[in-house]
């Protein structure tokens, strides 16, 4: 990619104080903690913009209220807000959730992956794109991209 | 050593010579200095030898040979040399300065000359003199080289320092040369040299006429532009100089003379105004130097700019947040950042060097508007920011001009107190201009936050100023007037602020609080010349003290008040307040010890002690009259239980002493006699409990009972051997004066024991847990009464399930014996005899126990307990209870080293055979407690037998009982036949191995890992055996991060990785699961080939994982799923 960035100057927004559980209390070995959308929003927090070093947190393109999560019936969805309307790194933001949560959820999850309505140019194909299992399998084995992905999830420590 | 010529020149030749190594140059260097010094050379014949080298056209030559010289000169700093070669020298090396080429030998040469000691043959001022003039005629400075350059600044330092006198006489030319020496270094470590040039220069000149106040401007031009002093180099340089150094050493030399006064003031107050805070912290602290060392005379034109600045400086380095939490009772409330400091201590030393600073002060007009401000708007919250800042400010800069010196402290009340006063509403004036006090109704009406707070400041001032002011001059009365004015208002205010505690509203905290401070510090002035009268502090203690007894909670007025009052006890404490004292006493003391001895008053009885141990742990009085109180009040609950049969008497009885062990227990290093007093009130517990003959009720007063255990090991425990003898002597009277004796009687025959149908009276069972408790913290040397019968009691009561009475056998056989010299132990006791009580006290049961096969079997498994263990008679219930027992007393045994021990830990392993000498396997619960008593037995406890309560502690003696047992449990556990005996022996192992230290199953891992992980998998099939199998587990992830244990990991690989697969999926405990999937990281540490192979099963467990109930387990899962499917790289996990 020799053009220059596709969005030179975001806006970095304060990181929000990291909530602490309120429900720390629960030393009861049975009580099961189901996964709730502080969870997953810890998982992909901290993911990297492809084109910045800030986070997606830090660039508001997911925040908490943006995940929804149904435990029981196994499915989330995520949707996120691309920093300009016409961004060709959304598709690989949307990648880049996908991975991160195909890692740390457990299988029996469906994700579902979408851009904020009326946040991007060509929402609908990028939705479909994101949620195409073909695609993304397709999109996994180019070794291009899957080093661009690893490089904008977070190493562990 | 005498140098031969020929040597000589050859030692020449090599430090000349540039291609030999360093080392072999000092080697010679040092030969021709040493003999030099034992005189078989002489400096002469030296000089002459080295002519050639000194004198050749060979630049590289001679440079060596003149540092050769000079090198040689400075390791004979002590050797007397006679003047004409000193002299002569001194010429060589001034001359040489000239040299360029060969400046680093002459610098050297000219600074080990300057150097010499007195007795040596010093140089004379004439010598100095030409030296300095060679020095300033031919050495460009700023052009040599670093090294060099550091040299020509020591140089000028060591003739500053050690020869001013001598070359004062040059004057211009001297600081003319210095100004451009400096001009322009960058180095830091030539810097700090730079800086302490100036500031030796500076003192030589003070005339107003001498040269350095006609050359200050340009001398000022060179160091001035240093500043503020940017330097961001960390510590790891060579030379190790922090920025912190620098700037010291800059400020110093900027304050050094006052002839900079007119360039560096301006220059510094541009600099506060900087947004940089390190430019004004340095800025503050070189203003405050500088005020100090230019005088009065010469800050007086500047003090328009310093104050306006100063006061920009509070403004913008104070927050808006004033805290009216209880912490802050005693600091002025908000945060203070260095700048803030800075600025304190500025305005400070303004105020105190002259007092017409204060005129800015006074005058300024914001001082002014702030009493609108606070009028404004009453409530604190209500004030919109800017004026917050403005009145916590103006506060903040009254009070610490005031604190400055005494004549500020008038002035300041002079100015603003009455208009203080007036804005309060506590003076009005009338039409006629008379001042009028108000009475008490107006006086309630309003409270003007702001205002109460500017007061409490400048009282808090006046009140550190004669606290300062008479721990300098304590007989001095001072003539403070801002003092007899807080006298003539002292009442109306103590009324304001006690009617703001008064406050009850919702929003009432801000009100209290202040009036609590107050109240505080208007009860900490001091001395005779107290502003505040006997009667108006004692007005105010009453005041604190009707909070802390009214019926109305733990509220926060309740909690600032008893801070408060504890503040005031400790500053009477801290100043030796007699009168004070005594009102303290009467009012604050007396009042709440008696309401602890009452225990009918409305206040939950948690609170009243609470309040009681926090305001009598300010003096030790007060913790005597406290004691005392606690002592008569712990014997009338007890008795009004004992008697009206009263539980919530027993109640406070618990607390009471739960109180005494938590808050007063602590602190007995600290407090004077307080050891004699708990004694005294463990012996009157004693007292008590043998007066309450007879019970009118049963009681199951368990916690009673705990917390009077936990008091009296305490009590014992921190005693000395006397006052524990006469405890101990008390105890023994209760206890043979009840029916506790009857036990001893009781033979120790399996009949007699089973038939024993009654268990302890409530009242027996106390004084036994009691007794107990005092033999378990008792020291070595104190002696224990008729100590064969009372073992014989402890045996019978531990047969009979106390097993406190265990815990005190086990104390007894760890110190019995052992006392410092023995003269004052247990002298009708030896262990030996103790032992044989316990083990060989022989049993007639009817019983014969038939010797087979099973004779030769193990030692001592024919004492009377070990035959309990093992269930040859008896109920299962004995044997549990003698089980337990024999692990106390195991326990103790092999703190100390003794050899008996072995036989009983053989005996415990005895029981956990499937197969024992009995001829049949122990009733499971009985076998569990048999492995349970290898925790006992290793682990450290809390109760008794550790450094608190004296036991006799052999160094090693876990590693020791780890070294005999782990062996046998490793061959039984090969040759178990049932899979009970083979778990217990396991869980026994489990026991053993996690409480020995690390570095001990490190160095047997190879052994140990197999049996761990066999360990690990029997233990996880029950979930009983949790605990014990986590503290397996982090045996074994011990053994994982470890490089000795990670060899041996490497070849169990295969197991070890099934084994924790196995219990990432354990049910029955959240952290097992968490550091099994910990583990498994740490694998990936192994060789790859090791590890590879089980990549696969790994991830479909953490797979598993993934879906944990736990979000912890979860965490770690993702963690290690992600290391695990790294370890091949290009492959993905999906």
């Amino acid at each position: 990619m020799v053009s220059g960035l596709i969005n030179e100057n975001p806006i970095i927004y304060p990181k929000k104080e990291r909530r602490l559980r309120t429900d720390t209390s629960i030393t009861d070995e049975l009580t099961p903690e189901p996964i709730d959308q502080l969870e997953i929003f810890d998982h992909i927090r901290d993911i990297k913009d492809p084109e910045h070093p800030n986070t997606l947190e830090d660039l508001r393109v997911v925040t908490e209220d943006s995940v929804e999560v149904d435990d029981e019936n196994s499915y989330v969805r995520v949707t996120f807000t691309p920093t300009v309307e016409h961004c060709s790194m959304a598709t690989v933001i949307g990648l880049c959730v996908r991975v991160k949560l195909l890692r740390s959820l457990p299988s029996r999850y469906k994700i579902d992956i979408r851009v904020a309505p009326g946040s991007h140019a060509t929402e609908d194909a990028l939705n479909k794109q994101l949620n195409d299992k073909e695609r993304v399998a397709a999109a996994l084995e180019n070794p291009n991209l899957v080093e661009m992905v690893d490089e904008c999830l977070p190493s562990e420590e | 050593m005498m140098v031969e010529p020929n040597q000589l020149v050859q030692h020449l030749e090599t430090f000349v010579d540039t291609n030999r190594s360093s080392s072999q140059q000092d080697d010679s260097l040092k030969a021709i200095a040493s003999s030099l010094e034992n005189d078989s050379l002489s400096i002469t014949q030296l000089v002459r030898e080295m002519e050639m080298y000194l004198t050749t056209t060979d630049n590289l030559v001679r440079a060596r040979g003149i540092l050769l010289l000079a090198e040689i000169l400075d390791c004979l700093k002590a050797k007397p040399l006679n003047d004409t070669i000193v002299h002569t020298l001194v010429g060589f090396f001034s001359e040489k300065l000239a040299d360029w080429r060969a400046m680093c030998g002459a610098l050297v040469g000219c600074l080990a000359l300057l150097k010499r000691k007195d007795v040596a043959g010093v140089v004379t001022d004439i010598d100095v003199q030409a030296m300095a003039k060679s020095m300033i005629q031919n050495v460009q400075v700023q052009a040599l080289a670093l090294h060099e350059r550091k040299l020509a600044f020591e140089l000028l330092e060591c003739l500053l320092q050690q020869h001013s006198e001598a070359i004062l006489t040059m004057g211009d030319l001297l600081v003319y040369a210095m100004c451009e020496a400096i001009d322009g270094e960058k180095d830091p470590q030539c810097l700090m040299i730079v800086f302490h040039l100036v500031e030796l220069l500076a003192p030589l000149f003070p005339s107003p006429s001498g040269p350095l106040a006609s050359d200050a401007s340009d001398l000022f031009e060179v160091i001035g532009c240093y500043f503020p002093l940017h330097f961001t180099h960390t510590k790891d340089d060579e030379a190790n100089i922090r920025r912190e150094d620098l700037s010291r050493g800059l400020l110093l030399a900027i304050s050094s003379t006052p002839f900079f006064e007119p360039y560096a003031i301006p220059l510094l107050l541009e600099k506060l105004s900087s947004s940089l805070p390190v430019a004004k912290v340095d800025s503050l602290k070189c203003l405050k130097d500088c005020a100090l060392k230019y005088g009065v005379d010469r800050m007086k034109k500047h003090y328009g700019a310093l104050w306006s600045a100063l006061k920009d400086t509070f403004y913008s380095s104070t927050g808006t947040h004033l805290s009216f939490a209880i912490e802050s009772l005693t600091s002025p409330g908000f945060e203070m950042n260095e700048i803030h400091r800075d600025a304190v201590s500025l305005l400070q030393r303004l105020v105190k060097q002259d007092i017409s600073f204060l005129g800015f002060v006074v005058d300024d007009t914001r001082i002014n508007t702030v009493f609108d401000t606070i009028y404004r708007y009453p409530q604190y919250k209500e004030m919109p920011d800017p004026s917050k800042l403005e009145v916590l400010v103006i506060s903040q800069i009254l009070s610490v001009s005031a604190k400055a010196s005494v004549q500020s402290c008038n002035i300041i009340f002079e100015a603003i107190f009455f208009r203080l006063m007036n804005t309060l509403g506590i003076v009005e004036k009338t039409s006629t201009g008379d001042v009028v006090q108000n009475g008490n109704s107006t006086v309630s009406t309003r409270l003007y936050h702001g205002g109460l707070h500017l007061c409490i400041e400048l009282l808090a001032a006046s009140k550190d100023l004669i606290l300062g002011f008479e721990e300098c001059s304590p007989t001095s009365g001072c003539a403070n007037s801002g003092c007899s004015m807080v006298k003539s208002f002292s009442v109306p205010l103590i009324q304001v602020f006690t009617s703001a505690v008064c406050r009850s509203n919702d929003d009432s905290v801000v009100d209290v609080y202040l009036g609590v401070k107050g109240l505080l510090t208007m009860g900490m002035f001091r001395g005779g010349s107290s502003p505040v009268s006997r009667t108006e502090f004692e007005n105010i203690l009453v005041t604190l003290t009707s909070i802390i007894t009214a019926k109305s909670g733990k509220t926060v007025v309740w909690e600032l008040a008893l801070k408060a009052l504890v503040c005031i006890g400790s500053f009477i404490d801290r100043y030796h307040e007699s009168d004070k004292a005594m009102s303290y006493m009467s009012i604050v003391v007396d009042n709440l010890v008696s309401l602890a001895c009452s225990s009918h008053c409305g206040l939950p009885y948690q609170m009243i002690l609470e309040a009681t141990s926090e305001v009598c742990s300010t003096g030790p009085k007060y913790v005597e009259k406290m004691v005392q109180g606690l002592e008569e009040a712990f014997c009338s609950s007890l008795s009004d239980f004992y008697v009206n049969g009263n539980f919530e008497s027993i109640d406070n009885c618990s607390q009471l002493l739960k109180c005494l062990t938590n808050k007063l227990l602590p602190r007995v290093a600290e407090i004077d006699g307080l050891e004699q007093l708990l004694v005294h009130f463990a012996i009157s517990m004693w007292k008590q409990i043998e007066f309450c003959g007879v019970f009118s009720c049963d009681f199951n007063g368990r916690e009673f009972v705990e917390a009077a255990m936990t008091t009296m090991r305490q009590v014992v425990g921190i005693a000395l051997v006397d006052s524990q003898n006469s405890i101990i002597q008390k105890a023994y009277s209760v206890v043979s004066s009840c029916t506790l004796p009857a036990m001893e009687s009781i033979p120790l025959t399996f009949v007699a024991l089973e038939g024993l149908q009654r268990d302890l009276s409530s009242r027996d069972e106390l004084i036994l847990s009691l007794f107990a408790s005092v033999i378990i913290a008792a020291s070595p040397s104190a002696s224990i009464p008729d100590a064969k019968s009372l073992i014989h009691l402890l045996l019978v009561t531990l047969l009979k399930g106390y097993i406190p009475a265990a815990q005190a056998l086990g104390s007894m056989v760890n110190k019995l014996g052992s006392g410092s010299g023995g003269t004052n132990t247990s002298r009708d006791c030896s262990l030996e005899e103790a032992c044989a009580i316990i083990f060989h006290a022989d049993f007639a049961s009817g019983k014969k126990i038939s010797s087979n096969g099973s004779a030769k079997i193990i030692v001592g498994s024919e004492t009377t307990m070990s035959k309990i263990c093992l269930g040859y008679c008896g109920s299962l219930d004995l044997q549990t209870r003698a089980i337990t027992g024999l692990a106390w007393i195991g326990k103790g045994l092999l703190m100390r080293g003794n050899e008996r021990v072995n036989e009983i830990a053989l005996v415990l392993v005895e029981c956990l055979k499937s197969n024992n000498c009995s001829g049949h396997a122990l009733h499971p619960s009985a076998m569990k407690h048999a492995a349970d008593a290898f925790s006992i037995i290793m682990s450290d406890s809390e109760v008794c037998l550790n450094r608190k309560f004296h036991a006799v502690i052999r160094p090693l003696y876990k590693q020791r009982c780890f070294s005999t047992i782990v062996p046998i449990l490793e061959s039984l556990i090969m040759n178990s036949q049932t899979s009970l005996s083979r778990t217990m022996l396991h869980v026994a192992l489990a026991h053993v191995i996690s409480n020995v230290p690390v570095t001990v199953i490190l160095d047997n891992t190879k052994k140990l890992q197999p049996l761990i992980l066999e360990g690990l998998s029997v233990l996880s099939l029950d979930s009983v055996e949790k605990e014990t199998l986590f503290s397996l587990l982090l045996v074994l992830s011990g053994t994982l991060t470890d490089t000795k244990g990670q060899q041996s990991a490497s070849d169990n690989a295969h197991i070890i990785i099934e084994c924790l697969i196995k219990l990432t999926s354990y049910p029955h405990l959240m952290v097992v699961r968490e550091t099994s999937i910990q583990c498994l990281v740490a694998l990936l540490e192994l060789p790859h080939r090791r590890i590879y192979p089980f990549r696969r099963e790994v991830l479909q467990a953490i797979e598993k994982s993934l879906d944990d109930p736990k979000r912890k387990v979860r965490e770690e899962a993702i963690r290690c799923r992600q290391a695990w499917a790294s370890i091949t790289s290009g492959s993905n996990i999906f």
